[in-house]
């Protein structure tokens, strides 16, 4: 065991991947991300690692040469938040296409419009659809356990994509917590160099990025979706592999006092360890309230989630972003979708909430299971907007 | 008819016979630019990686699961050709140092057509150049998007038809000057920018070179003839390539830290610019006091160039 | 994972078949197409008017005109898409573009 020091967590993130091995770092700044490309910045620059450092334009250039240097076999990374992760919009799901392993952070952040830097999902959402691995970190320790097994998941022979690690932007990266940095030796045992399956270099020419006529799109897709729901197996093996060696157990679904609850409700992200404190004051108070925390987003783990929520009465989602003129919250309309055949399913109540910044207190997840014991089944509640 | 001067007769000999872009890609007849792209890669040889941008280049030669490319290659977007080729090499250049490939140079090369260049591709090229990536970018200028059905781009030159800038009767055709981007390029203080023509095969082969053994940025403009979308007979295909430079259309130039040499041989007076416009449709509509409007701006262009040529010092 | 240019001539059809990221390892497979079928005529060599300059080898797109034994010239016609241009550049004007029969 290590020791623990007190680290903001974006400073801890870009530690994190420092011991990584990384290749190539291409990096934009954009608030709240820009701790981890600072910090990046210093340790190459003090030649702490052995890495191409390049000051990219913009995060689409960012995202872009990440992918030319994956695919000229290097460990490339980058990081952004937001808008910036909007710009690479463009470019996330050629990179899944072309099964590229480049490893991202993502400091989430409200998207424009209006402009605001404070923390929510709905940076994250729109890329859904990408063929991105994706996961949410829930506190600082988190970030940097996921940050290194991100590239192990990525660069699986039976995976070969790109992963993001969703970090709650301010709410989590700007937090100073008491963490522990596994040692370099312990990483590099851990994670050897990248090895990659297919590489740009003249000893043996191919061609990547080739376009598909009509007659075989469909095909590609397909193969896009078996090797991405493919890679929950790897995700759970490689926490597995970390359990064992560093003691600290992840799940592609955690549950938190779940297992009599009548009424449970489903986070991701760092609200999650707010959301406990209410359960733990719930359950002192004798109320059979218990908490699921999504941490594998994408490919959605639908056996587990379903696993972890059938068995209560009602179920609250939370969402911190909106499918605007849809059917509420991201997560809920997944969460529903997969119940919809179940014979035995919970009501579903989803609240969205901490949309930009705004708080969620303990007393905020009190009230939101206060809400769900009185509410009848709507769409979705936008929780505390002033009418 | 005597445009060939007697060294090219004999150095077709010279030439590197080997082919690194295979037959069978399915560029249109006496396409240009697959003909610069050609000898482009013959000047360079094996040790080569390169990022392609979307466009006529790309469509024509990967489409899976075929590829004409017989050196190691990559396409990703339109836009990004410079990006994915800074990565690229920053990836070489890392992977070498720590001893994960073999330890020989290698060089990198993004290709983009003039929309992937000169609109589109701008910031990334202009990023990749600031930063110094040892990266040569090749701009394959056949004057408009002409892979995606000929819409004008930033360097379709004045008047031009195409398909977005028509010549129409209140509006004869595009109403912009060509933009100057071997320029653009000389202001990011790129140590080798050069413009160059595969109707002048051997000047195009020595200027690759020139830019390759540059162990940083450089630029290459290639003036790439496109019979499809100038509407024009495929067969006038290098005749066209000549008469653009013997115009003063279209100089050969090179700029090596910043000094300007001519890399043609200066006229006693330009060809008359008529003789270039007239066999291509997309200048049919033009009136005699168009194509003198025509010569007039080009004359001063020439003479702006002249200017930089005797005054400017290098670096 | 080096592949000879005359394999992968299978067009892919189950999605296992496929590649991933639809990368193609043979390098320069392209050549399994044939575009010789686009021509509508065809350039034919005068060995007697022909001075082996190589011009119309230099100026060819595809570049598919090959060097015979003797050192003089002739296309490739399983690609040549018969554009005109060697003919065209041929200074002693020893090539000429004939129409295609069928």
């Amino acid at each position: 065991m290590g020791k623990r020091v007190g680290m903001e967590v974006a400073i801890a993130a870009a530690e994190a991947v420092a011991l990584c091995n990384i290749d190539v770092a291409a990096v934009y700044p954009i608030t709240p991300q820009s701790h981890i490309a600072e910090h990046m910045a210093d340790i190459i620059h003090d030649g702490r690692i052995d890495a191409e450092f390049i000051t990219v334009e913009s995060e689409h250039s960012a995202i872009s040469a990440c992918a030319g240097a994956s695919a000229a076999g290097a460990r490339a990374y980058t990081a952004t938040s937001s808008q910036g992760l909007m710009l690479m919009h463009e470019i996330l799901p050629i990179v899944s296409a072309m099964r590229l392993p480049v490893c991202m952070a993502n400091a989430n952040r409200a998207v424009s419009g209006p402009l605001n830097i404070w923390n929510d999902h709905t940076d994250i959402m729109p890329q859904r659809d990408s063929g991105w691995i994706s996961l949410f970190v829930e506190n600082g320790q988190e970030a940097i356990d996921l940050s290194i097994m991100s590239f192990k998941i990525a660069e699986d022979p039976e995976v070969m994509l790109p992963c993001v690690v969703n970090i709650d932007g301010f709410q989590l990266t700007h937090m100073i917590e008491p963490l522990e940095l596994p040692s370099q030796a312990e990483v590099a045992k851990f994670l050897p160099p990248r090895k990659a399956f297919a590489q740009l270099h003249p000893d043996n020419p191919i061609s990547m990025g080739c376009f598909a006529m009509p007659d075989t799109y469909t095909e590609t897709v397909k193969a896009k979706e078996v090797a991405l729901r493919g890679a929950k197996k790897v995700v759970t093996r490689v926490f597995g592999e970390w359990a064992k060696r560093f003691g600290r157990k992840y799940g592609v679904v955690e549950t938190y006092r779940a297992k009599d609850a009548d009424t449970l409700m489903l986070t991701m992200g760092s609200m999650g360890e707010t959301a406990a404190t209410a359960v733990d004051e719930m359950r002192k108070a004798g109320r059979k309230v218990g908490l699921v925390k999504l941490r594998l987003w994408r490919p959605l783990p639908v056996e587990e989630l379903k696993a972890a929520v059938q068995g209560c009465k009602t179920l609250i989602v939370m969402d911190r972003a909106i499918s605007t003129g849809g059917a509420g919250g991201p997560v809920a309309t997944d969460v529903k979708s997969i119940l919809y055949g179940e014979k035995k399913k919970p009501r579903v109540l989803n609240v969205i909430a901490g949309l930009g910044g705004r708080d969620l207190t303990v007393g905020d997840f009190v009230a939101m299971f206060d809400l769900a014991k009185k509410k009848k089944d709507e769409t979705f509640e936008l929780y505390g907007v002033r009418e | 008819m005597n445009q060939v001067q007697n060294f090219e007769i004999f150095a077709p000999k010279l030439v590197d016979r080997k082919e690194y872009f295979s037959a069978g890609h399915r560029a249109c007849q006496g396409c240009g630019e697959v003909l610069a792209l050609r000898h482009i890669l013959k000047a360079l040889g094996d040790d080569v990686v390169v990022a392609n941008a979307t466009g006529c280049m790309e469509i024509i030669s990967s489409g899976y699961p075929q590829s004409a490319w017989e050196i190691p290659y990559v396409h990703v977007a339109f836009e990004n050709a410079a990006a994915v080729g800074s990565g690229v090499e920053a990836a070489l250049k890392a992977l070498r140092r720590k001893g994960r490939i073999a330890d020989r140079y290698v060089k990198t090369i993004a290709v983009a057509g003039d929309g992937g260049t000169c609109d589109i591709g701008l910031q990334a090229l202009s990023g990749a150049m600031e930063r110094g990536h040892d990266m040569i970018f090749f701009c394959l200028d056949n004057e408009a998007y002409m892979n995606t059905g000929i819409q004008r781009s930033s360097a379709t030159p004045f008047m031009a038809a195409t398909t977005t800038s028509p010549a129409g009767h209140a509006i004869p055709g595009q109403r912009t000057q060509k933009k100057n981007v071997p320029e653009i390029m000389v202001a990011h203080k790129v140590p080798y920018v050069a413009t160059a023509c595969p109707s002048y095969p051997l000047d195009l082969i020595n200027k690759v070179k020139k830019a390759a053994a540059v162990k940083g940025p450089a630029y290459v403009h290639v003036f790439s003839m496109c019979p499809t979308g100038w509407r024009c007979a495929s067969e006038i295909t290098i005749k066209m390539g000549r008469l653009v430079v013997e115009t003063g259309v279209f100089p050969l130039y090179e700029v090596e830290n910043g000094k300007y040499r001519l890399t043609m041989e200066v006229p006693e007076k330009l060809r008359p610019v008529g003789d270039y416009l007239k066999p291509q449709g997309r200048f049919r509509h033009l009136t005699p006091s168009d194509i003198e409007m025509i010569q007039e701006h080009v004359n001063r262009e020439w003479e702006i160039l002249m200017n930089k040529v005797e005054c400017i010092q290098p670096w | 994972m080096a592949k000879k240019k005359t394999e992968q001539q299978k067009w892919p059809e189950t999605w296992q078949e496929l590649n991933p990221g639809c990368m193609v390892f043979a390098a320069g497979n392209a050549a399994n197409y044939k575009t010789g079928s686009w021509k509508s005529q065809r350039p034919l060599w005068d060995n007697a008017k022909c001075i082996k300059c190589g011009i119309c080898y230099i100026f060819c797109p595809e570049g598919c005109i090959q060097e015979t034994q003797e050192g003089f010239y002739e296309a490739n016609l399983d690609y040549c898409k018969g554009c005109g241009i060697c003919a065209h550049e041929c200074w002693p004007g020893a090539i000429v573009m004939r129409e295609e029969e069928e």
